[in-house]
């Protein structure tokens, strides 16, 4: 595809980006407005990361693309396309090969590099959204760190229900500063924030770009006497029998028979391959289909 | 013993395929040609251009055939083919005084220099099904006449000459573009008017009808409401002079409302505007009474907490490529934030349950 821009963008557009996410880098944390553009595929379906991804990439960058942990969900096999046709950069779906990582819904088990970048596709990037449908007064809290109403919110939960009924999209504070929205992940995915990683966040409908730079304090909201819980359903996976991943549940017969496995289908795969097997497992093959 | 569900590639493949030939119908119908969707769906392109944002009748055709005639779908190829194009600059304001009218019409006054001219609408069809037409495409010619095209000096500027209409501030020189910066609050006349006559043309219908309603109410006539042909014009800085660069027909509507009067200034008129591609009467007179009831704050009146009054809820709503965008992306896969409600919900009903059972 000669008739577009590497990367599809044109320069001009990538270096506006590429400004957003430098700001968003030096306030962690922090959302920065920028221009986002109509992109060819439908907002909702990952515009922000997209457009974050072809602000990074380069011609030597090796891409991976998930959805749901998983590399041949139907969204992530179609941008993977558009960046294999539109910037003709080399795809893997191994995570350890990647050097920038588009996701949708999740964080990969294995733990990320220094020299790797993670995008994430963002939906509704503000927080408090959902406390205060304002963008106007959202702004405001932010900027007079007046988060109270989260606080509020928290509490309430745990009055009502016992617990903090937040499952994803779990709020995070990040270098003791802003509260941020890390995407709809699950609160399984919440403490691999911490890491060695660049990890930038596209929310193209919205119109906002946010960053959590190596190394940077990403604390989960919670009370000391209610800490927060990574939590995950108490099964290994059927597949290769891994404790430590966070699985997809799948029904398998008309009883409501179910079946565990891991959500992130790169760690399930190199498992198998190594030899695990879990409950419901075969040994690994190549090109099963 | 399970296999994990794979192939998203092929169904991709396959689905794009069937769609192909879904979009093409039965092959023994004669195919439709973009000239034909352009000249005989004239109605439904202009509604792609005006919220595509870009003026060109034959790529609206295309992008209508494209997509089977969905014309959201229409709408969102023309606005993803439009960001690729470069921008040579902007063109001097069009003056729709000078347009060229197919039609003209007030309802404030009788008669007025330029006369009113109805042209074609459908306002006094009886809306009877013409099964004439299914069976031949023939069409009566129109009569002509050969008349000079008279002046048509804006209807409001008759009410400019006695001050009853208030005056507008002058804009900036070059005003913000929309596409090109983020919407950030508040946002100027000008970006407002922009969001409007590209808004989806139901959402502005919508937020129009709840202000006649009642909703922030601001009683509106339409001064006038024209539909013509006007020239483009571009400053070329090598020449030094502007230059005619095209024509494009719109469609511009300008309603009188009420205004009380405020301390400082003594009751008068005030305007609605609406200025939309194509032949759009319906979005131009909607934008222009969404556009006066946002116009709230600059006039002094109370906000009643309507929604046409709420410049954030209608600017954030109106874009109906945005809003398809978001509302359909439910249909993806959302298997992990899901797996992580059913991991809650089944931990709280466990608690709920055990503490009933000991308070048993």
């Amino acid at each position: 595809m000669t008739d577009y821009n590497f990367a599809y963008l044109d320069e001009q557009t990538k270096r506006m980006i590429r400004r957003a996410i430098l700001k968003g880098l030096a306030i962690p944390g922090y959302q920065v407005p920028f221009a986002s553009r109509e992109m060819p595929m439908p907002y909702g379906w990952g515009t922000g990361g997209v457009q974050v991804s072809a602000a990074v990439l380069t011609p030597d960058d090796t891409f991976k693309v998930i959805d749901q942990g998983a590399d041949d969900t139907t969204n992530a096999v179609s941008i993977r396309r558009f960046f294999e046709k539109t910037a003709g950069v080399a795809v893997t779906e191994a995570t350890v090969d990647a050097s920038v990582i588009q996701t949708r819904h999740r964080i990969p088990e294995q733990e990320l590099r220094s020299d790797q970048i993670l995008v994430y596709q963002v939906p509704i990037p503000e927080p408090l959204r959902f406390l205060e449908p304002s963008e106007v007064e959202t702004r405001k809290m932010h900027s007079l760190e007046e988060y109270g109403l989260m606080h509020v919110k928290l509490y309430e939960d745990i009055s009502q229900h016992g617990a903090i009924a937040t499952a994803y999209a779990y709020p995070v504070k990040v270098e003791g500063r802003y509260v941020m929205d890390p995407s709809p992940i699950p609160k399984f995915d919440n403490p691999k924030l911490n890491m060695a990683g660049i990890q930038l966040f596209g929310a193209g409908r919205e119109q906002r770009i946010y960053a959590v730079p190596p190394y940077t304090d990403v604390v989960s909201l919670d009370f000391d006497d209610y800490p927060f819980e990574a939590s995950k359903a108490d099964h290994a996976c059927d597949l290769c029998g891994a404790e430590d991943s966070y699985l997809d549940e799948l029904i398998v017969d008309d009883a409501g028979g179910r079946m565990f496995m891991c959500s992130d289908t790169d760690y399930c795969a190199g498992r198998r391959k190594a030899g695990c097997i879990g409950a419901q497992g075969i040994p690994y093959q190549e090109d099963v289909a | 013993m399970y296999v994990a569900v794979k192939g998203g590639e092929k169904a991709i493949d396959n689905a794009h395929a069937w769609l192909a030939e879904e979009r093409r119908g039965d092959t023994s119908i004669a195919e439709l040609s973009v000239p034909q969707i352009r000249e005989q769906l004239a109605l439904a392109v202009n509604r792609v251009m005006a919220e595509g944002s870009l003026y060109d009748p034959d790529l609206a055709a295309l992008a209508i055939k494209q997509s089977r005639g969905d014309l959201i779908e229409a709408i969102f190829l023309i606005r993803a083919y439009r960001t690729t194009l470069p921008r040579f600059g902007g063109s001097c304001p069009v003056d729709t005084e000078q347009m060229i009218c197919d039609r003209r019409v007030s309802a404030t006054f009788k008669d007025a220099p330029g006369g009113q001219v109805l042209g074609p609408t459908f306002d006094y069809t009886h809306r009877l099904l013409d099964f004439k037409l299914a069976a031949d495409g023939e069409v009566p010619q129109a009569p002509t006449a050969t008349t000079a095209q008279p002046d048509t000096p804006h209807i409001m500027s008759f009410l400019d000459r006695e001050n009853l209409i208030q005056t507008e501030p002058e804009g900036p020189e070059t005003p913000p573009d929309l596409t090109r910066s983020p919407l950030e609050l508040p946002a100027t006349r000008a970006l407002r008017l922009q969001a409007l006559t590209r808004g989806d043309e139901g959402f502005i219908l919508g937020m129009a009808y709840s202000t006649q309603r009642g909703y922030a109410r601001n009683h509106a006539f339409v001064a006038e409401l024209r539909i013509g042909a006007v020239s483009v014009e571009m400053d070329i800085p090598e020449l030094g002079f502007a230059i005619d660069i095209g024509e494009v027909t719109l469609t511009e509507c300008e309603t009188v409302n009420q205004f009380q009067g405020s301390k400082t200034e003594p009751p008068q008129f005030t305007r609605g505007y609406g200025l939309v591609f194509g032949m759009t009467e319906r979005k131009a007179i909607s934008m222009a009474l969404v556009d006066r009831a946002l116009r709230w704050k600059e006039l002094g009146e109370d906000n009643v907490g309507a929604p046409a009054q709420d410049e954030e809820f209608v600017l954030y709503h109106a874009d109906n490529i945005q809003a398809t965008g978001f509302l359909e992306h439910i249909k993806l896969p959302h298997y992990v934030d899901f797996q992580s409600e059913l991991e809650l919900i089944r931990r709280l009903r466990r608690e709920a349950m055990g503490e009933q059972e000991a308070a048993e």
